[in-house]
């Protein structure tokens, strides 16, 4: 059937009107409106025509495209002409020397393509040894501080050099045309030649003169000394030659005068050994728990008020003599028998005293000199030159300045309204200055009211020398270029005082003209100079022995100093009288890490945690745990609950801290933390913690750090601490072995008895008891070539976290920062667990009839009585060699290495942390976030002079990864290579792990196991060794040394 | 009356005199006809918690795994908890439809579908977690045995993550095939019901051109029965296989010999709950009572007395062995999930998984609707925070007590947990309005002798 139906458009189709077929065969039936719109002019004239319109699509997609190209392209710049001494890829080391005013070591300074990266100690250096500090082997990121000064400041604007000189220059002779008084307010100069310019300047003005000053003084000693000996002087110590040693509320292992080598020489009659089991016995009296304290054999906790009493009682009780001094009440027998003690020792003992009063100083040389100790570990005629700091000239400045009469004050080095305890008076007294100015090479409280900033180099980027004792030369070089227009303060001062000489040359002179005749024999000035400057000290001890004559400069004339002591008796009758503490007492100290602020920017020391709190980022009032618990204080710092905030004060002074429970602190005493509550200084410290200086205060003619009468409210909020231990015992767990001397010296192997699992295995023995490295799950692995081993004397390591640091630094190691801490989430590859010891333990349950549940809730409470003990224990990988976290990779990330190192592959890792689950040693670190060129970490990885710090052999991590100790497998890769090229086996100690080569007492060794004359082997035969939790069975590569303690069995 | 083989004593699986047609008209309903208020209301919120745990999971590629609570000592959290919870969950549906068929339990072919469709979004749900924990999700696949130019990179075989990549994909796998099998014939019924052109395609595609031929039935039957064999080592081995990520590991409360047992004991605990905790919903609200009878409700929850009754035998083993072993570090990691800061997650899991099951042996309880569905969400709960309890409390206070810290999820952690929730209802919800939930064509096996007994027709 054919299609005949018909269908229609419309109605209209169907009746077909005329309309619509006159319309049907237009193309739009409907009119469109083409000439209305075409004849629209507005269309015509708009701005985007045709022609633009191309132009805009043009411009679109090439803006398009271009977005989204790759990362922007990083340019390496090859150099056009290499100097010479630089290989790209390997490292060159120099020698130099480390001086901030507080602590001095001779260092070496690795650098990479010309960028310094890594700070060790100068072996050759007789204070360091080789050892390091945090303080120093950070100081490197200090460098590389984004807010240090790019130029001179003059009236807070950057300015150039030529204005500076030429507005100072002006004002100087100006006020020298009016006679008009100048003062120089210093730290410590030990610089020879600096303090040859220092002279030149006063010469070209002489109404000049110079007050030195140390932020944490040492004043008290050298007048005691004086009034003692007639010699103004800080004698050297030598602690190896004592077998008993007092300490009184002295930091000497991690913060007093020079701690590296004390720590040192402390340590080498610290490890005993089965040959000689001797080791010194180490006692201490004092109200803070230091981090000596936390090492010593027996601590006496006292008031601060009680510690002068302490010390005249001792010297009574040792010399039966009968100064007037406050009885102790109970603790009187305990100080009796340190008298004991230490008169039995006569000859062998030493008393070091950390309070900067002069008159309990003269009671202290008087102890010194009845036991002996002069001449045999106390020496005056080698005497310190790094604390010269006169106090009592400084508060006679501060008057001064405020009479007016101060015409012109250049700060150097010091920064005077942050850490003198009257610093908001001198600020006030520093706006009557006409010309102030400060050389500090970065933005601190100070600077902040100087009219001139004349920044001086960073000493990485300095020429320097350095006297720091008698018998001690030594010379610092710059390793870079200075990064901003910044000037050395030396150079600065010649120019102002018409010598254009720079600082190499002027100091190449000095030492030419001044010390090169001695040493004529050894050759021409340029050996001498190429010599001294290789080794970073000069060596011929006999030679620099003689007195080098040390320059003298004008120093202001002291007008507020007290009367000397006459005698002991009005010693003792002035600690008497100081004796009457009134209200809460405070004691004011250093942390290891930030010590007096100086480098408080500096985000490694700011993330270091405090080796006895492990508190990271901020200071904190520290108060006795059962007295917090009568003043209703949370005393547990940990991830539940929150630190308590108080105020405390002191007349019109009020700090408003976090408290935080500190076992083994004197009841009624109070301490905080110098070097924190810094402003202006940087996006790192500034607003962090509350500047416990204000609690200093200048009495007898000292600064003190000990003072009383503060008042503290209860609770005003809730504040948390970011810590990176909130546990705080060991739960009776065999974590720690220790023994006291006396055990070991019956049994080799005390403290540390074979550990032997029951087993139904009947091949094993006759009871079936195994040692855990007898039953294997897995094959062991064979190391036929190197076998690498890292051994930990638990008897050397005081805890001072200088391994912490110089790891941080070789490795890479992210900043986190506060917030991520405090969610656990630091990133340290090496951490050193601190542990209390508790009251409770299996035995006292078992006789006290004490519950589980108690039992275990009650040991993690830290003991509250004095005698708390503490142990350190460094904890990294323990490169396992049956490793749990290598079974558990699922993409074999983490694999056994031929030499016995658990290796991590981080390009290969996907992040399941499942390796960190199964680690028993929790040392694995993931990155949770990324750590570098992230906003949101701020830190040195986030700007590009900051990340000039990072090691090239090490990579960074990115986010996702996990991370751990590879016990520096860059190094033992570089130590292989140079033993190649030689065509030798590498030798034993040739390859030091940074954390090794950091630590100032050698607790650590490292090397092959292979190899049967190496140290580490050596050990491994101690019958002191044992290794981290061994019942498990993942047989770790990494091995500790039972502590010993020198405890009698009372004690114990 | 006439030769019957079955026994008089059974209660009937259906209820009703229902004829086939009746049963076809019932079970197409749902697909066939709108969707009410009530389903818009649930599914718009299933979506919005869908797309927020999608978001929270974007938030956590873009910025990194720190946006959760994890720490240095607990690595695994939530997102391990969840994983195990919602693995667990998919236990059930296999379980019913392989385990039951094997054991010709007949009850089963009412509630098999679902509770198979369960399994699937269940076990989606829960392989998310493995992936979204990894620290670069982008290189996830590196996980599989994969030739690849890296050099010998190879994955590793002794790791149980890796043991878990195979034993879970495989049961999605399997679970899927064997789903989908029971689906083909219903999928032709509702392809021969549908007078939407479009449906209709759809459904002609999904029912793969079932004509339901003698021999495509008996190839079904065949099918069905090794895919039944297939599944039911499966469901053993897959939470056997999950536990051995703790099980092998050398934390203490981890490292149990007690844990695959116990595993899957738990698994089949929470399947079962998680299937009541939806069948007494969708019966409802799908008019379904008729298929899903209470007798269905009370045969589960005699399950859920033996599982649970299991699971609480292991938590008093383990409980004992701990102190048996003479291991500190075993004592005190039980000792501190009791009386430690997390002991309220223990006496939650306690109370949920050991105490409230055993109400079910009342038989007023366990027959009663109500009192299941408030117990199948108390058991929910318990499992969840059975598994943070093995791995939080255990991780938290391992070996040395200076890495001992405390887990505290973050708003991401939540988000993704309840976002998980989301996607789980928004499958289930879509699979409710276009597939048959009940296994039609099963069904209609049964129900001529349901039908006749236990009242005799009348001859």
């Amino acid at each position: 059937m054919s299609n005949t139906k018909k269908y229609w458009k419309g109605i209209e189709e169907l009746k077909a009107t005329p309309e619509f077929l006159q319309s049907k065969n237009n193309e739009f039936i409907e009119d469109l409106p083409v000439d209305e719109f075409l004849g629209n002019d507005s269309i015509v004239d708009t701005s985007t025509n045709r022609r633009d319109f191309l132009k805009f699509l043009g411009f679109s997609v090439t803006a398009a495209s271009l977005a989204a190209c790759e990362t922007p392209v990083r340019k390496a710049i090859p150099y056009l002409n290499k100097p010479e001494e630089i290989l790209p890829g390997v490292a060159n080391f120099y020698a130099s020397t480390y001086w901030d005013g507080n602590d001095y070591s001779g260092v070496i300074v690795k650098t990479r393509e010309g960028r310094p990266i890594f700070i060790e100690g100068n072996d050759l250096c007789p204070i360091s040894n080789g050892g390091s500090h945090a303080r120093i082997g950070a100081s490197v990121l200090s460098l590389y501080d984004s807010s240090r000064y790019k130029a001179p400041q003059i009236s807070g604007k950057e300015s150039d050099w030529k204005s500076l000189d030429s507005a100072v220059s002006g004002k100087l002779n100006d006020i020298a045309a009016g006679s008009g008084a100048i003062r120089i307010l210093t730290s410590t100069i030990i610089s020879p030649s600096q303090k040859a310019a220092v002279a030149e300047f006063t010469t070209k003005y002489p109404t000049a003169q110079v007050v030195t000053y140390d932020a944490i003084s040492y004043n008290a000693i050298s007048i005691a000394n004086n009034a003692s000996f007639g010699k103004a002087v800080i004698p050297t110590y030598d602690f190896s030659k004592a077998e008993v040693v007092l300490g009184i509320s002295c930091d000497f292992l991690a913060n007093w005068l020079s701690p590296i080598e004390h720590a040192r020489q402390l340590s080498s009659t610290r490890k005993v050994n089965v040959e000689d089991k001797k080791m010194s016995r180490h006692l201490q009296i004092e109200s803070n728990l230091s981090v000596t304290g936390a090492n010593a054999d027996k601590r006496v906790v006292l008031k601060p008020s009680q510690i002068g009493s302490a010390v005249v009682s001792l010297y009574n009780k040792l010399t039966g003599s009968s100064l007037s001094t406050k009885s102790l009440d109970k603790k009187d027998a305990i100080i009796s028998e340190i008298a004991s003690e230490l008169n039995k020792n006569k000859g062998k003992a030493l008393v070091v005293c950390g309070i900067n009063d002069s008159a309990i100083q003269q009671v202290i040389n008087a102890i010194n000199m009845h036991l002996g100790a002069y001449g045999n570990s106390i020496f005056l005629d080698t005497p310190d030159f790094t604390k010269q700091g006169n106090d009592a000239a400084v508060m006679g400045l501060v008057s001064e300045m405020n009479a007016g009469k101060v015409d012109a004050l250049f700060i150097h080095g010091v920064n005077p309204v942050y850490t003198l305890p009257n610093g908001e008076a001198f600020k006030a007294a520093l706006s009557k200055v006409d010309l102030s100015l400060s050389f500090s090479d970065r933005p601190d409280e100070t600077t902040a009211v100087c009219k001139y900033v004349a920044p001086d180099n960073h000493y990485l980027e300095s020429w320097s020398d350095a006297n720091p004792r008698k018998g001690v030369l030594a010379l610092g070089q710059p390793t870079i270029n200075p990064l901003f227009s910044t000037r050395q303060s030396i150079e600065s001062l010649l120019i102002w005082s018409g010598n254009t000489t720079n600082a190499h040359d002027y100091i190449a002179k000095y030492w030419e003209l001044n010390f090169y005749p001695s040493f004529a024999t050894l050759g021409g000035f340029a050996t001498f100079w190429n010599k001294s400057l290789h080794d970073g000290v000069v060596l011929n001890n006999a030679q620099i022995a003689q007195d080098l004559g040390t320059i003298k400069i004008t120093t202001i004339p002291v007008t507020e100093v007290s009367a000397p002591i006459a005698d002991l008796n009005s010693a003792a009758a002035l600690i008497s009288a100081a004796s009457n503490a009134k209200g809460t007492e405070v004691f004011v100290y250093q942390k290891t890490g930030i010590g007096n602020g100086n480098q408080a920017n500096n985000p490694w020391l700011q993330e270091l945690p405090d080796p006895i709190s492990k508190v990271t980022w901020d200071n904190y009032v520290l108060m006795n745990p059962s007295e917090m618990e009568d003043k209703g204080f949370n005393t547990i710092n940990g991830q539940v609950q929150e630190a308590d905030i108080i105020d405390v004060t002191i007349g019109s002074n009020k700090l408003t801290l976090p408290v935080l429970a500190q076992p083994g602190l004197a009841k009624g005493v109070i301490g905080i933390a110098v070097g924190y509550g810094r402003e202006n200084v940087g996006k790192t410290a500034n607003g962090i913690g509350a500047n416990a200086f204000k609690f200093t205060q200048f009495i007898n003619g000292t600064f003190q750090s000990e003072t009383s009468g503060a008042t503290l409210s209860g609770s005003v909020g809730k504040y948390h601490l970011a810590a990176t231990q909130t546990h705080h015992t060991m739960m009776g767990r065999q974590i720690v072995k220790e023994a006291t001397l006396e055990e070991y010296k019956k049994d080799n192997k005390a403290g540390n008895e074979d550990l032997l699992l029951a087993t139904n295995l009947k091949t094993i023995g006759k009871d079936g008891k195994a040692a855990p490295k007898e039953l294997n799950l897995w094959e062991s692995f064979e190391n036929k070539n190197h076998f690498w081993n890292m051994s930990i004397d638990l008897n050397a390591c005081f805890g001072c976290g200088a391994c912490v640091v110089s790891c941080t630094s070789e490795n890479n190691v992210p900043v986190v920062g506060k917030d991520e801490v405090r969610r656990s989430r630091e990133m340290h590859w090496l951490r050193i667990d601190r542990y209390y010891s508790s009251d409770m333990n299996e035995e006292v349950a078992e006789k006290e009839g004490v519950g589980a549940i108690d039992k275990f809730l009650k040991m993690e409470i830290p003991s509250a009585n004095d005698n708390v003990e503490v142990v350190f224990q460094p904890v990294m990988c323990q490169h396992c060699n049956h490793a749990p976290c290598e079974t558990v990779c699922p993409v074999l990330a983490t694999t056994h290495s031929l030499e016995g190192l658990n290796q991590m592959t981080y390009n290969r890792c996907i992040g399941t942390r499942y390796c960190a689950n199964n680690c028993p040693y929790k040392v694995r670190r993931f990155n949770w976030f990324r750590y570098n060129e992230n906003a949101q970490f701020d830190f040195n990885m986030n700007d590009d002079l900051g990340k000039m710090v990072l090691n090239p052999d090490v990579t960074v991590r990115s986010r996702g990864v996990m991370e751990k100790c590879s016990m520096c497998v860059q190094r033992i890769q570089a130590g292989k290579l140079v033993a190649k090229k030689n065509s030798e086996r590498p030798k034993d100690g040739a390859i030091k792990t940074a954390c090794q080569k950091s630590c100032p007492t050698n607790a650590i060794s490292f090397g092959d196991f292979n190899d049967m004359n190496s140290q580490v082997r050596k050990t491994w035969n101690n019958e002191r060794k044992y290794q981290l939790l061994e019942e498990v069975g993942v047989q770790p590569s990494v091995f500790y040394l039972t502590k010993i303690r020198n405890k009698t069995s009372k004690e114990a | 009356m006439e030769n019957h083989s079955t026994a008089n004593v059974r209660q009937p699986l259906i209820l009703e005199e229902k004829t086939y047609h009746q049963i076809t008209e019932d079970i197409a309903k749902p697909i066939e006809g709108k969707a009410n208020n009530l389903f818009k209301v649930v599914f718009t919120i299933s979506a919005i918690l869908a797309l927020w745990g999608v978001g929270c999971f974007a938030y956590t590629i873009g910025t990194g795994i720190g946006v959760w609570g994890l720490n240095k000592t607990v690595g695994w959290a939530w997102d391990i908890t969840n994983f195990v919870w919602w693995v667990g969950i998919g236990h059930a549906g296999t379980l019913i439809s392989a385990i039951l068929l094997l054991f010709r339990q007949r009850w089963r072919m009412s509630i098999n579908r679902s509770a198979e469709a369960m399994t699937i979004f269940a076990v989606i749900c829960a392989a998310l977690f493995p992936v979204m924990h990894m620290g670069r999700v982008w290189v996830a696949y590196w996980v599989f045995p994969l030739p690849n130019q890296f050099g010998s990179l190879w994955a590793n075989f002794n790791s149980p993550l890796l043991w878990d990549v195979f034993a879970i994909s495989t049961y999605f796998t399997v679970s899927l095939v064997f789903w989908y099998t029971g689906l083909i014939p219903d999928f032709a019924t509702i392809r021969d019901r549908q007078v939407k052109p479009r449906m209709r395609r759809i459904y002609k595609i999904l029912s793969f051109g079932w004509s339901g031929s003698a021999k495509q039935w008996s190839r079904f039957e065949e099918v069905s029965l090794v895919l039944a064999g297939l599944s039911t080592p499966l469901v053993l081995s897959v939470h056997t296989i999950v536990s051995m990520d703790f099980a092998t590991s050398v934390i203490p409360g981890w490292h149990t010999t007690i844990f695959p047992p116990y595993f899957v004991a738990g698994a089949i605990f929470s399947g079962f709950a998680m299937v009541l905790t939806l069948l007494i919903i969708m019966r409802k609200v799908l008019n379904l009572e008729d298929y899903i009878t209470v007798t269905h409700v009370e045969l589960m929850n005699k399950i859920i007395i033996l599982t649970g009754s299991i699971v609480g035998v292991a938590y008093l083993t383990e409980l004992f062995v701990s102190w048996y072993s003479g291991v500190e570090y075993e004592q005190y990691a039980f000792l501190n999930r009791a009386t430690g800061p997390y002991w309220w997650s223990y006496w939650s899991m306690m109370t949920c998984n050991v105490i409230t099951p055993q109400l079910f042996w009342f038989k007023k309880i366990r027959t009663s609707l109500i009192a299941t569905f408030i117990i199948s969400i108390f058991v929910n709960i318990g499992m969840w925070f059975e598994r943070f309890v093995i791995i939080v409390t255990s991780l938290h206070r391992d070996y040395l007590p200076s890495s001992w810290t405390m887990f505290h999820p973050t708003f991401v952690d939540v988000g993704i947990f309840i976002g998980t929730i989301g996607i789980f209802f928004t499958f289930f919800l879509l699979f409710a309005r276009t597939f048959p939930v009940i296994a039609l064509s099963e069904l209609k096996t049964i129900l001529k002798s349901t039908k006749e007994n236990p009242n005799p027709p009348h001859h």
